[in-house]
């Protein structure tokens, strides 16, 4: 198989990442030679194998609903100094809503 | 006093032979002279590091130390470390000085380390050569026209360079122990769950692991006693008791130390695909253990050839996953102009990713799509399943696997860059030990035209210890991993 120029786009879209039109043509050519790799699992009968998610068959660990983390205000703090903008303790981002 | 072990630099310094404060000067001094030809370091605060050690001498004239209290260590720059900028290799994270620190700096602070640095490596762990990362390339200290490997290349380097005593790093795929074998070095990828991932930046959840990056295996096994254990904090960490992973190293070495072992050699290992002269050294290798007693015996791994494909499905998917949280809100790089809120992710995150993340990023986003999902992510697990079921197989027929860790030595800067498939095939014997969540390891086993090679053991799952005295008996039978380069002898 091999994709479109149009699926780079879409698939581009998805991941919120702008890719200009010359971008997505090499990109296009490179994903495509990737894709040339990946096929070849296609040759595999795996009827019947169970997907392995995960290296350790383990099931969760559960712990209390509850707050771990004590001084919450000094973490914020520290936390948000390097955000791009904050404002009262909030991050800020452009305005969704008119 | 560069070559001394991690042992013997703990005995020095705690025998007040030499101070933590010379020792962390002594290597920040071989950082200022060699560091900008090798791009070895990202971050580097001598300030801070001889603070660190300035605390470190005060604890051990109150004889208090710990195994590692004042030795120097470099650490990844994916390791959140409080107060230093923690980039990923990333101009993504350009601006980032975490806040808090990750479960592998906590550990080594704990045992008495000094942090001497921040590596470089390629952007978000994703590369095999260190040619990915925002800081620029790493060089190979044994031929500096050469990549270190990677993703853990400055780690590499800058250990190989002896810029440092030992380094941390990290091994989705094979990101510890290539370019210890393009470096000289030993290092290890333990069993997934060992070391805390807990403020380690994800690149591939169920795949990441950390590990140790230095110039033997009884150096190895000590910096893991440091970093291993279990952290809450980390939903895959795995609770098991402590061990000591050096406690096999002491043992009294017979002319035959390793008789009854059985070292499986896997055909899929040994066909084409490998240049011969690096296959000559692991045969050599081999010979070597034999006459240390080893019995050798032919096994299978069927499914290992489709491990790069299977690989290059579930670590995109799983990184496109991870990597979403960069989005400009938080942390991180924004963009500096943008129409909306959808316009400032897509040019954040288009302007703060290197080519190969986003490539990575793509092919994930695009397995992971409705009506991809079952043919492409769904069959990599099982493939990943099959890859796994073939070490169970043969781990009944031996009790470790044998073979090269990577197909060439190193490669020249830029020779793969362009690419991305034939990049991607120089980790095909690393890759299925992470698939399979095994611990392995890469030991120097030669030189082929100046540059060094790497072999391969794999063990079965948490036989860390005997791995590393495996790897400890034939370094006492060799000295290959003794070799410095010789610009910084």
């Amino acid at each position: 198989m091999s994709l479109t120029l149009e699926q780079v786009h879409r698939v581009a879209h998805l991941a919120r990442i702008e890719v200009s039109d010359a971008e997505a043509l090499g990109t296009l050519d490179q994903l495509n030679q990737i894709f040339t790799l990946i096929e070849a699992m296609q040759a595999i009968d795996t009827r019947g194998v169970d997907p392995m998610a995960h290296a350790q068959d383990l099931a969760q660990r559960l712990r209390q609903d509850c707050v771990t983390e004590s001084d919450q205000l000094t973490q914020r703090t520290a936390f948000q100094a390097i955000a791009p903008e904050t404002e009262a303790g909030l991050y800020l981002v452009p305005r969704v809503i008119e | 006093m560069i070559e001394l072990s991690l042992r013997e630099l703990a005995q020095s310094l705690a025998s007040r032979q030499i101070s933590s404060v010379e020792l962390t000067r002594l290597y920040l001094d071989r950082i200022a002279r060699h560091n900008a030809e090798l791009n070895a370091f990202i971050s580097l605060d001598p300030a801070r590091s001889l603070a660190q050690a300035q605390a470190a001498d005060e604890r051990l004239a109150r004889r208090e130390g710990g195994p590692l209290t004042g030795i120097p260590i470099a650490h990844k720059d994916i390791f959140c470390s409080q107060g230093w900028l923690t980039t990923c290799g990333s101009k993504m994270l350009s601006n980032f000085v975490s806040p808090y620190d990750a479960a592998v700096i906590t550990r080594c602070k704990d045992a008495g380390a000094v942090l001497l640095g921040k590596t470089n490596m390629d952007e978000f762990a994703m590369g095999s050569s260190n040619e990915t990362s925002f800081y620029g390339p790493v060089r190979n200290p044994w031929d500096v026209s050469c990549v270190p490997g990677g993703s853990s290349g400055g780690s590499a380097a800058a250990v190989a360079a002896r810029l440092a005593p030992a380094a941390t790093g990290t091994d989705t795929g094979g990101s510890i122990r290539q370019p210890a074998a393009l470096c000289n070095l030993t290092g290890m990828k333990p069993t997934y769950g060992v070391i805390s991932r807990y403020g380690m930046i994800a690149f591939a959840s169920s795949l990441d692991q950390a590990g140790p990056l230095a110039r033997s295996a009884a150096d190895c096994a000590l910096l893991l006693n440091s970093m291993a254990g279990f952290d809450a904090r980390d939903s895959t960490s795995l609770d098991r008791p402590i061990e000591d992973y050096s406690r096999e190293l002491a043992a009294p070495a017979g002319s035959k130390p390793l008789a009854g072992l059985k070292i499986g050699l896997p055909a899929q290992f040994f066909g084409e695909g490998c240049s011969p002269t690096v296959m000559q050294l692991v045969d050599a290798a081999i010979a070597e253990y034999r006459k240390l007693g080893a019995e050798t015996v032919a096994v299978s791994l069927p499914s290992m050839e489709l491990s790069v494909a299977a690989y290059y499905v579930l670590a995109p998917a799983e990184a496109s996953s991870n990597l979403a949280r960069f989005d400009g809100v938080r942390y991180g790089y924004r963009a500096p102009e943008y129409q909306d809120l959808n316009d400032m992710y897509c040019k954040s995150r288009a302007q703060g990713f290197g080519a190969e993340v986003k490539r990575r990023i793509l092919i994930g986003t695009y397995v992971l799509s409705h009506g991809y999902y079952d043919a492409y992510y769904l069959q990599a697990q099982r493939i990943r399943r099959l890859i796994a079921n073939d070490f169970t197989e043969a781990f009944r027929q031996c009790d470790m696997i044998i073979g090269p860790t990577s197909p060439s030595t190193a490669f020249k800067l830029g020779e793969k860059a362009s690419d991305p498939v034939q990049m991607y095939l120089s980790d095909i014997y690393t890759i299925a030990v992470n698939l399979a969540g095994l611990p392995g390891l890469s030991i120097p086993c030669g030189f082929a035209g100046g540059l060094p090679a790497g072999l391969q053991l794999i063990g079965n799952y948490f036989t860390e210890a005997r791995l590393l005295n495996v790897a400890h008996r034939y370094q006492q039978a060799s000295d290959w991993h003794r070799q410095c380069p010789g610009d910084y002898a």
